[in-house]
Formats: structure tokens, sequence, C-alpha cells
């Protein structure tokens, strides 16, 4: 399994704070991307904002990025802190 | 140099994040304590304001990703020490509601000589504004009308930390 997170206003609008995912549908990111978006147009629309980050393991990541069972992934909008 | 950040399970003492408010002063005596190589200190402490984008802000609330928050402080500050010759750091990040005027951020550096602690304490603090994970809700008061708004990331952020690559 894959646990992916969401923050902030993504996790929001997507009503969703985390799930999880078998692995053996996806190798990167951006199969997650894809999969998450096929869920519905709300999905679909929210992952297709260009401006969202990942991070896996707690490091920031592209959509190239490979991943493999018992990682976390979050998605999130890009951080305003300080 | 290595870039390997090495989390102790033990709490790292140069990075707190909590909801309690902190005390300046008593940040400055731990930075100063038994420290008898560093003439220089200098901190920084942010603010809530009472405005943003010409809103009248009432509050504002901090959401972070725990562990990730950390482990991207812990490379920021070990970013730093491999730049500049400093001696102790310290940053703290408070999380949850926030009222106008609280203290919301502080970092801390001490070195031999200023120029050191300046530049570190500035990079520092340029890095987590575009690197930590944190995310600030402000609640506003907009012609009588209170609402809530994810704030948005702000290019010229982005281009301040650059300037440090």
């Amino acid at each position: 399994m894959i646990k992916i997170v969401f923050f902030a206003a993504l996790r929001e609008q997507l009503g969703c704070a985390e799930l999880s995912i078998t692995a053996d549908t996806v190798k990167t990111v951006t199969d997650i991307k894809q999969l998450l978006s096929d869920k519905s147009e709300l999905w679909q629309q929210t992952f297709g904002n260009a401006s969202l980050l990942c991070a896996v393991n707690h490091d920031m990541v592209d959509g190239s990025h490979l991943v493999k069972p018992g990682d976390e992934v979050a998605f999130f909008p890009p951080v305003t802190g300080g | 140099m290595s870039n390997q950040v090495t989390l102790n399970k033990d709490k790292d003492p140069e990075i707190s994040i909590q909801a309690n408010d902190f005390s300046l002063a008593d940040e400055v005596a731990l930075l100063e304590k038994e420290n008898l190589t560093d003439g220089a200190v200098v901190t920084f402490t942010g603010r809530v304001r009472n405005r943003n984008n010409g809103n009248v802000v009432t509050t504002l609330t901090l959401e972070h990703y725990p562990g990730m928050t950390e482990k991207s402080l812990a490379k920021i500050i070990l970013q730093a020490k491999e730049r500049w010759d400093i001696g102790r750091v310290k940053v703290i990040h408070r999380i949850g509601e926030l009222s106008i005027g609280d203290q919301i951020v502080f970092v801390g550096v001490t070195s031999e000589h200023r120029q050191d602690a300046f530049a570190a304490n500035e990079f520092i603090m340029d890095y987590l504004k575009v690197k930590a994970p944190f995310w600030k809700k402000e609640k506003i008061t907009n012609a009588g009308q209170t609402s809530e708004n994810w704030l948005a990331a702000k290019t010229t952020d982005t281009d301040k930390a650059d300037l440090w690559s």
C-alpha cells in the first residue's frame, strides 16, 4: 500500500485528508496524480492545478519520482509559512 | 560536504514547532548561555499583521506537515552551516490559531563576527518561506463580511530565496 496525504486548501477542496492505494498500478508520482484525477471531475480539476507540490517520505520530488509500497506521498499547495 | 540529514529520534534542539508562544529573552539567553566564542547574536521575529492585501485580518491559522516540517528545517539549517561560519541556531515556528500581534516565527543565529550571523539568519528565513511545509489561513473582515482564505504563495518570496542560489 501507498499512503497519500493532502494538506491545506487542497485537503479542503477534496474533502479528504488521506487515503491509501495499492502500489501495483502506479510507478511514479505522475501515475498517482492520474489515478486520483480519474476519481471524479472534482479530483480531475483539482489535480489539473500545475502549482501543486509533491513530497515522498517528507522530501520534495517531481512527477517522475518512482514510488514503492510503504511510501508516504503528500500533495499540497505552495507553502506560505514564516 | 554531505547533504545527508540524519534525524534523531530525540527532538532536534535547534527546531521547535509549537502552539505555545515563545519568549525572545529566553531564546536569546539560550543562544548566549556558556557561549564564549560568539560575539554576534542575530534574531528575527515574525508577527501577525492586522492587515493583508487591503483587508482587516482578525486571526491567522497555521497548518503544517508534521515530520516533513522538521526535516526541511533541519536541511535548511545544515545548508546555512555549510555556507557560513556560524555557532548556534534556533528556529521556532508556531502552529494553530494566532491573533493580531502574536509572534509566529523566530530565527536566532550566533557567530564569532556579525556578518555570518546576519547572512545565515536571512538565508534561513528566506528558505523557510518557500521550502518548509506551512500554510496560512487568514480570517478577514471586508465591508462587515467575515471570510476565511488560504494565503497564496508570493513570487517575491521565491525570487528572494532564489537570490541565494
